[in-house]
């Protein structure tokens, strides 16, 4: 049976995993690096790095956070934050990232959604939704929940899809670092509307939260940050927990290679010798 | 030597740092004729069934020219359909034909309300046997692996491993000479490079 999968997503500024609430108030969190390879020996499902200040960070730098964290796990990346472009895209995916996730940039220019799925594929391409609750719709929004759209989050998706997409990474800005659950209401809104995959994102504070947005919200992945970054809960303590629930996830202990599985990847750091100095 | 074909499929990165990562030596063929010096291939691929179209027939020469000098060759995902005959995908380019068969879309026999199944069929799932093999030494039944696709392989005799959405298909396939794994071994975590590296023990 396919598993619910679990995601982590590292909000990278400057290089350093930060995490804020409703979209703001960033702190700071941890290396990429690092948190992704706790999370790749607690069982994480896949990781989904969000350049949050793409705009002031250059391509290159973000190709060296996407460069270490891929170094770290032979799991799905996803890259998102700062796609504008074919070429913003391409990079992105020769540093090391599996699929990009396209924002703003997609719904300025939609053919981008097509382009993109028809150079790499549809399972490449991830359109990412960010909604806001607003005069009993789910208004999306673009430039990091800055500016409204007259969009709405069902239909985007609707179209997303058709024009390529793979998977919808929906994040409810509402819910966004308040650990008060996710909406499960938009969550299955655009679930039902949609033949592909949708990652629910925006709200995770408890592991009734997750169960909840898998039952009630029919997601089909859900990712979270903060939950797991400052150490609050394990993934592997949330899987164990869901399965219990009889949800489908994918275990630790069913991952093969048990014998590995202390700490599969960690390997001493290869660092660059310095140059020897002469005399 | 490994030969990673690059037919312009999509991105080998992954791959490429997996098959670092277990210790094979590989390069990436300029040419058909490379194929002469490898002592095992590997076909990967991502997308649509229509870009092997670019494996065009002196590849398939040299990758049948290899088989018959008992070199080994690995499918993975789109590379393992190539393996079959053919795909309902793209119905006038035809497969490598060394297994029978016809790929096609995931769904199409599936009970039930159509929209329940969502393709592509994008996550861990997870594998059982019907027989041993060597790809899957090690592998407990019910391991979990990475799957990302629209189109998959019937079961045939070939099948070294089922999986089940909506229908079950071929995840990965073992007869003789001839491997190939629907599912991103380069992206299934432990389990994955397992896997690979049973194949690298059969170069």
């Amino acid at each position: 049976m396919l598993s619910k999968r679990i995601i982590a997503c590292l909000d990278v500024r400057d290089g350093r995993v930060v995490k804020g609430i409703n979209f703001e108030g960033l702190r700071e969190a941890g290396d990429p690096a690092e948190l992704a390879r706790r999370y790749n020996v607690e069982g994480i499902d896949e990781i989904v790095i969000l350049d949050v200040t793409a705009t002031l960070e250059s391509r290159q730098a973000r190709a060296n956070t996407i460069a270490a964290v891929a170094h770290e796990i032979f799991l799905p990346l996803c890259v998102g934050g700062g796609i504008r472009t074919e070429d913003d895209a391409a990079a992105a995916i020769e540093a090391g990232a599996d699929k990009v996730s396209l924002n703003t940039a997609a719904l300025q220019n939609p053919s981008l959604i097509t382009t993109l799925a028809s150079r790499y594929g549809s399972q490449a391409v991830v359109v990412a939704i960010d909604a806001r609750r607003q005069d009993g719709r789910f208004a999306v929004y673009v430039r990091s929940g800055q500016a409204e759209t007259p969009r709405g989050a069902v239909d985007w998706a609707r179209e997303s899809a058709d024009r390529g997409a793979g998977e919808i990474l929906l994040t409810s800005i509402d819910r966004d670092g308040t650990k008060s659950g996710f909406d499960c209401e938009l969550t299955a809104a655009v679930s039902s509307a949609v033949n592909i995959p949708v990652i629910a994102s925006g709200g995770a504070g408890t592991f009734e939260h997750f169960a909840e947005v898998f039952a009630e919200g029919l997601a089909d992945a859900a990712l979270a940050a903060s939950i797991f970054h400052f150490n609050e809960h394990s993934v592997e303590a949330l899987k164990e927990f869901l399965s219990a629930r009889g949800i489908p996830v994918r275990l630790a202990a069913n991952a093969g290679e048990p014998e590995n599985h202390a700490d599969p990847f960690h390997r001493p750091a290869t660092r660059a010798h310095r140059p020897a100095r002469p005399g | 030597m490994i030969a990673l074909v690059d037919y312009g499929a999509g991105n080998l990165t992954s791959v490429r740092k997996a098959l670092a990562f277990i210790g094979a030596e590989f390069w990436t063929p300029a040419e058909p004729s490379e194929l002469a010096r490898a002592s095992g291939v590997i076909v990967p691929g991502v997308g649509h069934f229509d870009s092997t179209a670019a494996l065009d027939a002196p590849w398939r020469e040299a990758i049948h020219a290899a088989l018959a000098r008992s070199v080994p060759l690995l499918g993975i995902c789109v590379g393992l359909q190539w393996l079959f005959e053919g795909s309902t995908e793209a119905p006038g380019v035809p497969g490598l034909g060394v297994i029978p068969g016809v790929c096609s879309r995931l769904g199409d026999d599936s009970p039930g309300p159509r929209q329940v199944l969502k393709v592509p069929h994008v996550g861990w799932n997870s594998l059982s046997f019907p027989r041993p093999t060597r790809l899957f030494d090690g592998i407990p039944e019910g391991t979990q692996v990475y799957f990302t696709h629209s189109y998959a392989a019937p079961v045939v005799p070939a099948t070294a491993a089922i999986t089940t959405y909506g229908v079950a298909f071929s995840a990965a396939v073992e007869d003789g000479l001839v491997s190939g794994v629907q599912f991103h071994p380069e992206k299934s975590g432990n389990a994955g490079l397992r896997i690979l590296r049973n194949w690298l023990g059969s170069v």
